[in-house]
């Protein structure tokens, strides 16, 4: 058995068993990192696979959690069903806001506006939108739902386990992803994307998948996102600082690495937990203190190791994760 | 709605549209020279206009007054921000460079907001009423100077890339940074020169516009976002371009408050940045890129 793999079933049993030594609070906080380590995946997979950045994941994230809770409030659709609806929707939102940018030839800093923009013209639309409670959210009704695992109903135990195949049904596609024909085309887009056309492959195409798996992948974690809270705000949920929020653990953890966006979210999701506590201890707006620390922490990384932590981890550890 | 209504709305766009020229203006020259993209610019207006704000309430210097100094103080923390930390990412990939400064931005914003907190502040002028009866037309007064000395920054900084040896050495570093180089220029210095001018013209733009709007630290995210949209819309590293989209989204997002709802303007001016980006990528001044 090679060493990655021992420590990889190491860390899975442990996780497994974690929960039996937790109290309710610690569990919520793993909840917490389970989801960003997903969401991290997700976002890594444009912009750490394909070299796509998007400063508007937030877009999918919300979406996926409205279009589920409305399914759910108004219909009681299962969010096992809606989930499908959800990626169904994101994925046609990604292909046309793709197709926008590859036919037009929209790269770079003009791509990542891009993203920008529609996750705010999303904001202002579901500010309006009555039917999903506009401007003054969104909410599923606790009361006489309790257990019905079906419809995604349950407390922090059962979202542990929830997020937490998620998270590592994510690692998996992932793993499968950067092994496949297409990962590798998306690394040739990635580091050339002249040259990956010159040798026959189709940019506009590689581009494309990566943005609708992306999509597909974050609707999902607004499903999780909306049934764990049980509550969706426009004003918060399609924030800019909520897509800042998504690329922080990839960026921490290293972009383009497969582990990297779990490590970054083990990092920096009970870091910002203890922070928030420290501050309010010594009576400092906490929730800016964290946001600064942060801020802070994305800066120093980006000028010392813009490749993240966990490359060099990696080599200390002895583990090869293919070459990224 | 009558015809006056629609001539007020739209002059209060067009002067609106002048100060967030003005701001875009820094984005765009910064941009046009050093090519990093400055995610930050809304943040550093929006510390203008608390700047603007402090001076107001503390020591009763007018905004007007308060932009010469505010702008001084903003050249001098742009040139040592080109100079520290920027010049490090002039050659690193475009995504390091955005990461910093939207880790920059997010630092900004939050500091603002635990000085601050929440809640919009606003500086009331002795004049900040006053308005000018054009027939039936009413033009505030205050917006109208504003506006007036966004052009007036604007012109000066015109001239000053046309006419001094500084400016011009600056222009070269922008048309062919390899010949510029080869003729001896400092570009190490004229990069921080270039990334100083940018946020001058922010931090006059900030006092400016604290006379016309309240204040409060959410507005930053916004402001980005406004003259990013304005700098695409008028052409990227066009000067000129940068002020015509102020203007022109001044204007639309002023018809939208009053055709649609106010809440909704901003859906307006990115319906315009996607039809721009679709049709014009260069923008409407911009040069076409090979």
């Amino acid at each position: 058995m090679r060493r990655e793999h021992f420590l990889l079933g190491l860390l899975a049993a442990v996780l497994l068993a974690l929960p039996l030594a937790l109290d309710r609070y610690q569990t919520s906080v793993l909840v917490l990192v389970f989801l960003a380590a997903y969401m991290g995946q997700a976002w890594n997979v444009m912009m750490g696979f394909a070299g796509l950045l998007s400063l508007g994941h937030a877009l999918y994230l919300g979406l996926g959690a409205y279009v589920s809770a409305a399914l759910f409030v108004h219909f009681g659709l299962s969010p096992l069903l809606g989930l499908f609806v959800a990626v169904l929707i994101c994925v046609g939102v990604a292909m046309a806001i793709g197709a926008l940018s590859f036919q037009f030839r929209i790269e770079g800093v003009y791509f990542a506006l891009l993203t920008i923009a529609f996750a705010e013209v999303a904001r202002i639309g579901f500010d309006h939108l009555k039917w999903t409670g506009g401007a003054g959210g969104f909410f599923l009704s606790v009361a006489g739902s309790q257990g019905q695992w079906w419809n995604l109903r349950g407390g922090p135990l059962f979202f542990y386990y929830v997020s937490l195949a998620m998270a590592a049904a994510a690692f998996a596609l992932c793993v499968a992803l950067r092994r496949s024909k297409l990962g590798y085309q998306w690394l040739a887009v990635r580091e050339d994307a002249e040259a990956a056309r010159a040798v026959g492959i189709d940019v506009t195409r590689a581009r494309m998948s990566a943005v609708v798996v992306s999509a597909a992948m974050s609707a999902l974690g607004g499903v999780a996102h909306v049934f764990y809270y049980n509550n969706v705000f426009s004003a918060q949920i399609f924030d800019m600082s909520r897509s800042i929020d998504i690329m922080l653990a990839p960026i921490i953890g290293g972009i383009g690495t497969l582990f990297g966006p779990i490590l970054g979210a083990f990092i920096l999701i009970p870091l910002g937990e203890a922070l928030i506590h420290a501050t309010q201890a010594l009576g400092i707006n906490a929730p800016g203190a964290k946001a600064v620390f942060f801020g802070l922490a994305l800066m120093i990384i980006i000028f010392l190791a813009p490749s993240g932590i966990w490359p060099s981890l990696r080599k200390r550890l002895g583990i090869g994760e293919g070459k990224p | 709605m009558t015809l006056p209504l629609v001539l007020e709305v739209l002059i209060q766009g067009m002067l609106t549209g002048l100060i967030y020229g003005l701001m875009a203006l820094g984005l765009s020259v910064i941009f046009g020279v050093v090519r990093v993209v400055n995610f930050a610019h809304g943040e550093f207006a929006v510390v203008g206009m608390y700047g603007a704000f402090i001076l107001f309430t503390t020591l009763k210097i007018d905004p007007f007054i308060a932009m010469a100094p505010l702008a001084a103080l903003f050249f001098v923390v742009g040139y040592g921000l080109q100079r520290s930390l920027v010049v490090h990412f002039i050659r690193r990939p475009d995504h390091e460079q955005f990461i910093l400064l939207v880790g920059l931005a997010i630092v900004m914003v939050n500091g603002l907001l635990m000085i601050f907190g929440p809640d919009a502040r606003h500086v009331d002028l002795p004049y900040s009423y006053d308005s000018w009866m054009l027939g039936p037309v009413l033009v505030d007064k205050v917006r109208a100077y504003a506006a007036l000395a966004a052009l007036g920054v604007a012109g000066a900084l015109f001239a000053f890339f046309r006419y001094t040896q500084t400016g011009l050495a600056i222009r070269a570093c922008a048309d062919n940074l390899t010949g510029a180089a080869v003729v001896g220029l400092d570009i190490d210095k004229l990069y921080a020169l270039t990334f100083g001018i940018g946020l001058a013209c922010v931090g006059a733009a900030g006092a400016l516009l604290v006379s016309i709007a309240d204040v409060t630290p959410m507005l930053a995210p916004a402001f980005t976002l406004l003259a990013f949209t304005i700098v695409i819309i008028g052409g990227l590293g066009s000067m000129g371009g940068a002020l015509l989209g102020g203007l022109v989204i001044g204007v639309a997002e002023a018809l939208a408050s009053i055709i649609i709802a106010p809440s909704m303007k901003t859906m307006v001016s990115f319906g315009l940045l996607v039809v721009i980006l679709a049709l014009r990528p260069q923008g409407l001044m911009g040069k076409r890129a090979a």
